[in-house]
């Protein structure tokens, strides 16, 4: 046994006033933490944008995308050996090559992105082919009410009502940020969904099925809404992104 | 002075090493973990966020356990109690420049130790508190969740700068790591970095140090 043990220590309990107060600080940055955060992320981002060294993006703030991915890490898809597969219930299946996507009419959006886990990215530029226009190529069969896309990670999936993927705002995206779609931002192909939350802009689109009934995609099946409204599903009260 | 310079001091019991043990295995886990879920190059490059973030969750549940369970014992309820107080010395090696030549007698932990030791507790419930209203989607309402997910990032962000700057200390002194590895320290090493403590021993009579024991069987 040390000496230390059978007697009790003298001076002030610094340390339980340091926890307590710690833990109080806390509690009050859980209560008025969202009001803190909607002055600290723009001033944040006005210095993210001017530092040089780019370390300041590793801050938990400001305005920048944050990147999740549900597999290991995701295959590379060349420019010429992407297809992306047109199937289900349609008159005409098709396997579109990213050149043949790209001579397709394009849509030119500048939209937010708002992400269900709460960031946002202000005015996004977008450029894509609209949906609907690979849909109409596909000719839907009578049966067919949804769209059930897939990434071609292996796991994604995704679904939207077969008139919410006929909105002129959802569109197979090919470039984003002024640039061809870069991997990590799901390229060469991903969805943009504008109206809705992050999660149902698919990343390293696959394949686009038609199918009879909506079925719950991988985050669905996991608790989020199936409708990814921004600002009225989730539980959540974002600005309309759409 | 009467004592052999070889002599070998009981610092941590077999408890307290068990549960800094522990506790540090699974705050290296949560570090790991929380790398990958923030980092976008980690991020992109392990995937796997459903595995990656069970793994944190429940690490971080975890981490309280082998704290609590330590209390059950008097040795870990008397480091605490040392570590939780501070005199006026305390206050005077913080403010000093030479705080490290060993002017002023330090006792069990210096202060430095013993802030270290209060911000990480305080950190480490705040990240559990705030942890656990992230995760009550159904529970707290939206603009806590907010707040929480604030005040957990910017949390982790200094609670890793203490374990940086734990590591940093530990892997510059290897006495002090085989302390804690085994358990003693040797007299000497106590004299220069710890003398108030390290005199605290020599009121006692020699039988009552089984370190030295073995040492004399030799």
């Amino acid at each position: 046994m040390t000496p230390s043990a059978d007697r009790r220590p003298e001076g002030a309990p610094v340390g339980r006033r340091v926890f307590l107060g710690l833990l109080g600080l806390g509690a009050v940055g859980i209560v008025g933490g969202a009001a803190l955060q909607e002055r600290l992320t723009p001033l944040v981002a006005e210095l993210q944008i001017r530092d040089p060294t780019g370390l300041l993006a590793a801050l938990p703030a400001g305005e920048s995308f944050r990147f999740y991915s549900v597999t290991g890490a995701v295959p590379e898809a060349s420019a010429a050996g992407y297809r992306l597969a047109v199937s289900g219930l349609v008159e005409r299946p098709a396997e579109h090559t990213l050149a043949a996507l790209q001579a397709m009419p394009q849509t030119e959006l500048v939209r937010d992105f708002q992400c269900v886990t709460g960031w946002r990215v202000r005015a996004v530029p977008w450029v894509g082919v609209p949906l609907s226009h690979l849909l109409d190529l596909a000719g839907p069969t009578d049966g067919a009410t949804a769209v059930r896309l897939t990434s071609f990670d292996g796991e994604y999936t995704e679904n939207l009502t077969l008139e919410q993927a006929r909105r002129p705002d959802v569109l197979v995206a090919l470039q984003m940020l002024g640039a061809p779609v870069t991997h990590d931002h799901g390229g060469p192909v991903r969805l943009f969904a504008a109206p809705m939350y992050g999660y149902k802009s698919i990343k390293w689109l696959g394949g686009i099925e038609l199918t009879s009934d909506v079925r719950p995609g991988y985050w669905e099946r996991r608790g989020y809404d199936l409708d990814g409204w921004v600002g009225t599903t989730n539980g959540r009260d974002d600005d309309p992104t759409a | 002075m009467t004592r052999p310079p070889e002599r070998e001091l009981p610092r941590f019991s077999v408890a307290v090493r068990w549960v800094h043990g522990v506790a540090g295995v699974l705050v290296l886990v949560l570090i790991a973990t929380a790398a990958v879920l923030y980092n976008s190059e980690l991020q992109v490059l392990v995937g796997h966020r459903p595995v990656v973030e069970a793994v944190h969750v429940w690490s971080g549940f975890a981490l309280p356990v082998p704290v609590l369970a330590g209390l059950a014992f008097r040795s870990v309820r008397a480091d605490v109690a040392e570590l939780d107080r501070f005199t006026a010395r305390d206050w005077r090696w913080l403010r000093s420049r030479t705080r490290r030549d060993g002017t002023i007698p330090v006792g069990k932990f210096n202060a430095g130790q013993k802030l270290n030791g209060s911000l990480s507790a305080g950190g480490g419930a705040v990240l559990l508190l705030t942890g656990a209203v992230m995760l009550a989607t159904d529970l707290a309402p939206l603009s806590w969740r907010t707040g929480a997910t604030l005040v957990h990032d910017w949390t982790s962000l200094a609670f890793g700068l203490l374990v940086f700057g734990h590591l940093y200390h530990a892997l510059r002194d290897p006495t002090a790591m085989r302390g804690i590895r085994t358990g003693t320290v040797p007299a000497w090493w106590a004299r220069h970095e710890h003398a108030a403590w390290a005199a605290e021993f020599d009121d006692q009579p020699a039988d009552d140090h089984p370190a030295e024991d073995q040492r004399s069987r030799r």
